[in-house]
């Protein structure tokens, strides 16, 4: 086996994004939605990271790790809020039922 | 009393019935008796013009007062300069002897009205209309420029115009002012285009200015003729007004309003208006002007007296009696009788007024009959209208120790010298022609209304003397008519005050427009006296002017005249007590004999007939035609191209609903195709777009092939 | 072989495999606990790749907030006795197929790219390093964020309060 580098990290990377992806298509519950979302996210987070190491750009790529985190972590805020008046509103939280934008 | 003051006091008397009509008109229908301030305050307006006439003939006999004042400033207009409208009041003897006879006439009709009009729907409303009237005539006297006569003109033939509808439930009353109205026009736009003429040349509508441009030579466009012009235009009002020939069709139809009303518009006043208009230009008419109103003045006068022979409606006989007087005083006016055509025009006012009022008295008691065949005896049952009838008749007759006689006799005097100096002998004969015929029907109206038997019994008995306040007046005018109020001598009108007050005023026209006899230096003229100053030029008392020679003229034929009047009088009065009272002729086998002449006056001449033909037919005529143009040519250009329009319309809207519409048609349905087609991709779902984001991305990496 | 690559090894399969289940994983709460194992590894190879701060953060706000967020979430809006997940096997397998090939052809592009490797001295702590860079070069986006989650804070309470009647 080759020594572990860069490209080791981006097929974990892509993984992890392929799944992300697939939840986010196929899954019914907005909950499960909202993880594939966070699926996607770390992935990308990942490949900032590895960027950082193996490139010599220094610590920003750490830097937008952070930020995209931060931002992960107001956007599963706001998401849930939304989900919750989802529930509100139609009694459930399936996303493929929920098609208003279409009339 | 200053002159100032005389002057607030003349607007005083014109702004009186004015509050009068305004008041009465808005509040008339809530207080019924509110009439009596309109006539209160006519009756308050008569005192103050007497007070008026006082001071002015004692204080400025001599003087004429004029105010003025800027009623629109223009500013400085290019080729003129500064240009401003002036509007003024004028008062001179003419002014305020005006100023009396319409306030005394006017509220003596108020007085009459009450009674005749009694019960009437419209009541205050009448009085409120004389009150415009009596405004607007008075505005008319005092004016001292064209253009306020214009206008107090125009609201007279308004006011005119509601009085004579007064009924205007009765079609032929409301005709009968509308046509009045229209006549009135066609002079007023005559009159109008003079005082234009006039204007544009001096910039100012004051006659005392524009007299003294033409007294300093300067003639509207440099010409003579063009003078002589403005004054026939603007005599074309008095025409109008004071319905001369041809425009004198509407008095006898305005007789259809209610008869003071006749008594006092179309009698006394209003129609002396264009006489008055044309006494105010006097000074500015030219030779060739004066023989025009001459003429024209005494074609109306012989005209109408030869219809008034035959006519049997009593206020139609008096109307035209009227027209044929009002010829008198313009013809007077044409030839120079200055003084004695306005003398006239008062004491005309008197018994034409009385002799309207007294109508209406007759009228009165026999409930609104006016035909003279159905009257007679009635005498006996109304003494105080039948004599007061009586002296206002021997007045317009022309007897002596009457007011007629005096201004009639110094009238025709005036004719008479006219002939004399200029050799016009035609406008003399006409004269003492129409005092014979005048003798004639007055005398002829007085014995079929008041002499011998009643013809209808039956009206006869109902017959009653009217109430005292319409009798009073017939008395006040009745004692106006008589010699005394004017000239202590009974036969020779120049002793009276008349005479010195109102003097004709100096021509100002150039020497060459004047009449051989105005001529400023003297001219020895075969038949009037002799003077001894043979070609002094203008200057020294042995210069006769041309009034003096006119004067001297006059006073040559003064005696002979007046011998000629009363003799014809005589003649016309014998005539009519030979067919009317005594029978001894019989009128109509008269008729009969003079079928022709006799179906002439009796129809008045065709005017109306000739005028329908003339004018009104070719308008309809000419309407037709135009109808006609209008129906077949320009409907046929119309309908044609609405044709055309429509052929290309056609082929246009083939072009529209296969070609333009299939393209239209078939981008929709394409698009609809595709949106159909597209619309199945749009579930809605969020998880459906990202799937396609997903195939999206996958088909651009495998386009791009990166690896 | 050596000690890192194996620890590389052994965080990529846990982070993997984790993921993997937290896809296909019926119950919603078991996925959302697979969910914690994946973040554990990402936060695993933060630490291989020398970004202690990251790791130390990826733990402490994903797993101590995010993931909290969502369990919550799960609470709310659904019955645990009774979690319903629709399966539509129609849509799995177009979905596995697609998201295969965007799997393969992504996993191609890292492989055979050539990277321009500059392996660089890990730091012995980055948070001094980090820091600076915040309040330095990035103090505008980091003052945003700050404005951004403030935003979020109160838009996510107003939204998510009960409605009154």
């Amino acid at each position: 086996m080759v020594e572990v580098g860069l490209t080791h990290f981006l097929v974990v990377s892509a993984f992890l994004f392929a799944f992300g992806l697939y939840a986010i298509i196929t899954r019914k519950n907005a909950i499960l939605v909202l993880m594939g979302v966070e699926l996607v996210l770390n992935a990308a987070n990942i490949n900032f990271v590895a960027f950082s190491r193996y490139s010599n750009y220094g610590l920003n790529g750490q830097l937008m790790a952070l930020f995209v985190i931060v931002l992960a972590a107001a956007e599963a805020a706001i998401a849930l809020a939304i989900v919750l008046n989802i529930y509100k509103t139609f009694g459930h939280v399936n996303v493929d039922e929920i098609d208003n934008l279409k009339e | 009393m200053s002159e100032s003051s005389l002057i607030s006091l003349a607007v005083t008397i014109l702004l009186l019935p004015l509050v009068g009509f305004f008041i009465v008109l808005l509040f008339g229908k809530r207080f019924e008796h509110l009439y009596k301030l309109e006539v209160g305050i006519i009756s308050v307006a008569l005192l103050l013009s007497i007070y008026a006439g006082f001071v002015k003939l004692t204080s400025y006999v001599n003087d004429t007062i004029i105010a003025q004042f800027t009623w629109i400033d223009l500013g400085n207009v290019p080729t003129i300069g500064h240009l401003t409208v002036n509007l003024g009041i004028m008062i001179d003897n003419v002014t305020i002897i005006m100023l009396f006879v319409v306030t005394l006439i006017s509220a003596l009709v108020h007085y009459f009205s009450i009674a005749y009009m009694k019960g009437d729907i419209r009541f205050s409303r009448y009085f409120a209309y004389l009150g415009i009237f009596t405004f607007s005539m008075l505005g008319i006297v005092i004016a001292d420029n064209l253009l306020m006569i214009y206008i107090f003109w125009e609201l007279v033939g308004l006011s005119s115009y509601l009085l004579i509808g007064f009924w205007y439930e009765k079609k032929s009353a409301s005709d009968a002012g509308m046509k009045a109205f229209l006549t009135n026009r066609i002079g007023d736009i005559g009159m109008f285009i003079g005082i234009l003429i006039l204007f544009t040349n001096y910039h100012t509508f004051s006659f005392t200015e524009i007299f003294n441009h033409i007294s300093n030579g300067v003639v509207p466009f440099g010409s003579n003729g063009w003078l002589t012009a403005a004054g026939i235009l603007v005599f074309m009002g008095a025409i109008g007004k004071s319905a001369q020939m041809p425009l004198h069709v509407w008095l006898p139809d305005a007789m259809e309003g209610p008869t003071p009303v006749s008594a006092l518009i179309h009698a006394a006043t209003m129609v002396a208006a264009g006489v008055y208009l044309v006494a105010r230009i006097f000074a500015m008419l030219t030779a060739d002007a004066m023989l025009v109103i001459a003429v024209v003045g005494a074609v109306t006068s012989i005209f109408a007296a030869s219809i008034a022979l035959t006519q049997n409606d009593i206020k139609k006989v008096l109307a035209y009696s009227t027209v044929s007087q009002l010829g008198y005083m313009v013809m007077a006016l044409g030839v120079g009788a200055y003084t004695f055509a306005f003398f006239h025009l008062v004491t005309h006012a008197f018994f034409k007024g009385l002799l309207f009022l007294g109508s209406g008295s007759v009228i009165h008691s026999m409930h609104h009959e006016q035909d003279m065949r159905n009257m007679g005896g009635l005498k006996r049952k109304m003494p105080i209208t039948y004599i007061t009838f009586l002296i206002a008749t021997l007045a317009i007759s022309g007897i002596p120790f009457t007011s007629g006689f005096l201004s009639k006799d110094g009238l025709l005097a005036g004719t008479w010298a006219f002939g004399n100096l200029t050799g016009h002998y035609l406008i003399p004969i006409i004269g003492f022609t129409v005092a014979l015929m005048t003798a004639f029907y007055m005398f002829r109206l007085v014995i079929m209304t008041f002499h011998g038997e009643p013809r209808n019994q039956h009206k006869y008995d109902h017959a009653h003397e009217s109430p005292k306040l319409m009798t009073i007046p017939l008395i006040i005018l009745a004692s106006l008519s008589i010699f005394i109020f004017y000239t202590p001598n009974p036969v020779a009108p120049a002793d009276g005050w008349f005479y010195n007050w109102v003097k004709a005023p100096q021509t100002v026209v150039p020497e060459e427009a004047r009449f051989e006899f105005m001529k400023s230096e003297s001219h020895e003229i075969e038949g009037t006296v002799n003077n001894d100053s043979h070609g002094g030029s203008g200057s020294g008392s042995a210069t006769i002017t041309h009034s003096e020679m006119y004067e001297h003229a006059m006073h040559a034929v003064h005696y002979p005249a007046m011998i000629l009047s009363i003799i014809l009088a005589g003649l016309g009065i014998l005539f009519a007590f030979l067919m009317y009272h005594w029978k001894k002729i019989d009128a109509d086998k008269l008729a009969e004999k003079l079928k022709p002449l006799y179906n002439l006056s009796y129809n008045k001449w065709y005017v109306d007939e000739i005028y329908s033909f003339l004018f009104i037919e070719r308008l309809l005529d000419f309407s037709r035609f135009i109808s006609w143009f209008d129906a077949t040519i320009v409907d046929g250009i119309v309908n044609y191209s609405a044709t055309f329009t429509r052929g290309v319309a056609n082929i246009t809207g083939w072009f529209d609903t296969y070609i333009v519409d299939g393209l239209v048609n078939f981008t929709a349905f394409v698009s609809g195709f595709v949106g159909l087609s597209f619309r199945k991709m749009q579930t809605g779902k969020v998880q459906t777009y990202i799937v396609y984001v997903v195939f999206s991305v996958i088909i651009i990496l495998l386009v791009l092939r990166p690896f | 072989m050596s000690i890192y690559d194996l620890i590389f090894y052994l965080f990529a399969t846990l982070t993997i495999v984790s993921a993997l289940m937290v896809v296909s994983s019926d119950n919603i709460v078991r996925s959302a606990f697979y969910l914690l194992a994946t973040f554990f590894g990402v936060s695993g190879i933060y630490v291989l790749l020398g970004a202690d701060f990251v790791a130390v953060t990826q733990i402490m706000v994903y797993i101590g907030g995010i993931l909290i967020l969502l369990l919550f979430g799960v609470m709310l809006t659904s019955n645990i006795t009774n979690v319903e997940i629709k399966k539509g096997t129609a849509k799995i397998l177009p979905a596995v197929i697609g998201i295969g090939i965007l799997l393969g052809a992504v996993v191609s592009v890292m492989t055979r790219t050539k990277w321009k490797i500059h392996l660089t001295e890990i730091p012995q702590t980055t948070s001094f390093e980090l820091g600076k860079l915040l309040i330095t070069d990035y103090v505008l986006v980091f003052e945003l964020l700050g404005i951004l989650l403030l935003i979020a804070l109160i838009g996510a309470a107003s939204m998510a309060r009960r409605e009154q009647e």
